[in-house]
């Protein structure tokens, strides 16, 4: 189809706001953040891991999950505060993976270990997890322009919810942008090109631009 | 009266909008706050821009406060210290007065609302008052996971009555027996606090303080007490005048307590001996001696070693200043370390960090700038709102 068609559902932009809820579960060293890990609802899993980017601010460094931000920080382990970074949410297919994957990581690293890391002057790791309040942004897209338009002008939120709670929450795996595309739109290849953007380990704001990269190369194209 | 739409140039780009289009959803709900008074910091100081916004936005906003005898507030003031941890001495007759006090209150107020946010002590045993309808939220504003066990015992079975808690920080909580909410407190921009002042006015503030402007400024606002540790402000200071000729100004309020007396006689002395030590008592509604002295100093520092949220790490952030924290309360939460400033464990290392700052003038300019930004983010009024709203619409829907 082209970059001019019209869609007759229009793509309406939601975005979000979090309220975070505290656990009772609580770690101060490695042996009980995984012990806890284990036990604590899959929403916890989810606010540790693919909730850390809603939060994530560009200025700060880097763990791309609380579990690695912790252990880095906290525990100053930087052995295992590597092998957590390095596991890309985005990857697994559902949360319950996802838990065990960090489990695994939490587990060998410490079977080698005669000691097990502690808190000594830092913060102690509490658990938590979120509610997602939907928010539609009244702004609706029903040709490629309009999107594009609408895209560059929604709040970062809408990014969020549209490529991370979509996808590992709401059960929508391509995500809702590169779903409308080829749903609606029937522009298949730019679908695919979105969804394959790597939203590990930056910001809101780099994967709104390059979603808008990738439409503008479709429009100019298309023109 | 100050409009949500002010906030525009404040706020984060998009934020005012989420705001108003969460608003669009809970238009016309009841939204009514309870507190012990409509003056001072903590719950007040923020309920007074925050509940016109509401009604702004079209909430129906409310906020009733509390009422009692000087044996009310004398325990209320006990039953506070306790449950942050300092031994106090609670009478079951001083309890018994403070609930039966709560009834009266409980005749006298109108607790009609769709969500009933309860902050703090003095209105909390109002919950066995609550009407048939709405949601009733307890709303804690200091630090409850260490308190005493006595007044932990007395509390928590009103607190369990309540549909939902609010702390500010995951680790202020306590196990309770219903779900705990986390929302931080948040410093309003727009107010004389934390409001723009151009230099002109910050000068004639400060020449009104007698604080010269002469030199580089290191500056700890808070009160004269033990966990704010001003005293280990000026050890620190002392390391830093051996290599830097700066003045410290210490600016915050006393109290009749004997250790605040202690301390404040600690620090006169201190100033005595050296006239680049500049100690302020100042009236609790100093705001904008304050917002002047933030702006004028060089290095904010907030050495606590017992804090609560201690949001006037946010405040000099907010004016571009980087800070030296100590390791206490919500200071970790709000300094990001090495990226708007630093945490400490000790008075040598404040002392290490002033003088690294001092030494690499560069880096004061990017954290401070970098804090900023940190502030505008997430700890703004319009993000307290948002989450307050979120609130309303998660327990109400």
């Amino acid at each position: 189809m082209s970059t001019v068609a019209t869609a007759t559902d229009p793509f309406r932009f939601i975005g979000c706001v979090e309220l975070r809820q505290s656990l009772d579960q609580r770690a101060t060293d490695e042996r009980e953040l995984l012990d806890r890990l284990e036990d604590v609802p899959s929403g916890s899993v989810f606010y540790h891991t693919h909730g850390y980017f809603l939060r994530h601010r560009p200025i700060t460094t880097a763990y791309g999950n609380d579990f690695a931000a912790w252990v880095a920080v906290h525990v100053r382990d930087q052995v295992l505060a590597e092998r957590l970074a390095v596991i890309n949410p985005f990857e697994f297919s559902s949360l319950e993976a996802l838990r065990e994957e960090l489990l695994s990581a939490v587990h060998d690293h410490l079977v080698h270990l005669s000691v097990v890391p502690r808190v000594e002057y830092g913060e102690v790791f509490h658990f938590q997890q979120s509610h997602i309040v939907e928010v539609p942004l009244g702004s609706a897209a029903a040709t490629l322009a309009e999107f594009r338009q609408g895209l560059a002008e929604v709040d970062a939120s809408a990014i969020y919810y549209h490529m991370v709670e979509a996808r590992a929450r709401l059960g929508r795996r391509s995500g809702d942008f590169a779903e409308w595309l080829r749903t609606s739109l029937g522009m298949t290849a730019l679908a695919e090109r979105i969804q394959r953007i790597d939203a590990y380990m930056t910001s809101l704001e780099r994967v709104r631009a390059r979603v808008l990269a990738l439409v503008d190369t479709a429009l100019e194209e298309g023109a | 009266m100050i409009a949500v739409d002010d906030y525009r140039r404040v706020a984060p780009p998009g934020a005012v909008d989420i705001i108003l289009r969460l608003a669009e959803h809970v238009r016309g709900r009841r939204f009514l706050h309870v507190s012990g008074g409509r003056f001072g910091g903590g719950a007040a100081e923020i309920l007074q821009p925050l509940v016109p916004m509401l009604s702004d936005l079209g909430i129906d906003a409310a906020w009733e406060i509390t009422g009692g005898d000087p044996g009310f507030y004398a325990t209320t003031t006990a039953l506070r210290a306790a449950l942050t941890g300092t031994e106090r001495a609670l009478t079951d007759e001083a309890l018994d007065h403070y609930v039966e006090m709560n009834r009266v209150n409980g005749k006298k107020l109108n607790l009609e609302a769709d969500l009933v946010l309860v902050h703090d002590i003095q209105p909390a045993t109002l919950i066995e008052h609550r009407p048939g309808e709405g949601r009733w939220v307890w709303r804690c504003h200091f630090d409850a996971s260490r308190p005493s066990r006595r007044a932990w015992a007395f509390l928590r079975p009103y607190i369990n009555q309540y549909d939902a808690a609010v702390f500010s920080l995951p680790k202020f909580a306590r196990r309770l027996g219903i779900p705990k909410y986390v929302i931080a407190p948040s410093i309003d921009p727009l107010s004389d606090k934390n409001r723009e002042l151009s230099p002109r006015e910050v000068t004639t503030i400060l020449r009104g303080l007698g604080v010269p402007q002469d030199k580089p400024l290191l500056l700890q606002v808070g009160p004269f007490t033990p966990g704010e540790d001003p005293v280990g402000v000026v050890d620190g200071y002392r390391l830093v005048k051996k290599y830097y000729n700066v003045r410290l100004v210490l600016a915050g309020t006393g109290d009749a307590e004997r250790e605040s007396v202690e301390t404040l006689a600690e620090l006169r002395e201190a100033a005595h001996t050296d006239p680049d030590i500049v100690i302020l008592e100042l009236p609790p509604d100093a705001h904008l001696q304050i917002n002047a002295l933030q702006r004028a100093a060089t290095i904010v520092v907030q050495k606590s070693v017992h804090e609560g949220f201690g949001l006037g790490a946010a405040e000099a952030m907010w004016k571009g200043k980087p800070v030296v924290g100590g390791f206490a309360g919500g200071l970790p939460q709000q300094i990001v370390y090495d990226v708007t400033g630093y945490t400490v464990h000790s008075v040598e290392g404040a002392a290490f960090r002033i003088r690294h700052l001092l030494n690499n003038p560069e880096l004061i300019a990017r954290m401070g700038a970098a804090g900023r930004e940190h502030v505008r983010r997430s700890f703004l009024i319009t993000r307290h709102l948002t989450d307050y709203m979120a609130l309303l619409i998660h327990l109400t829907r």
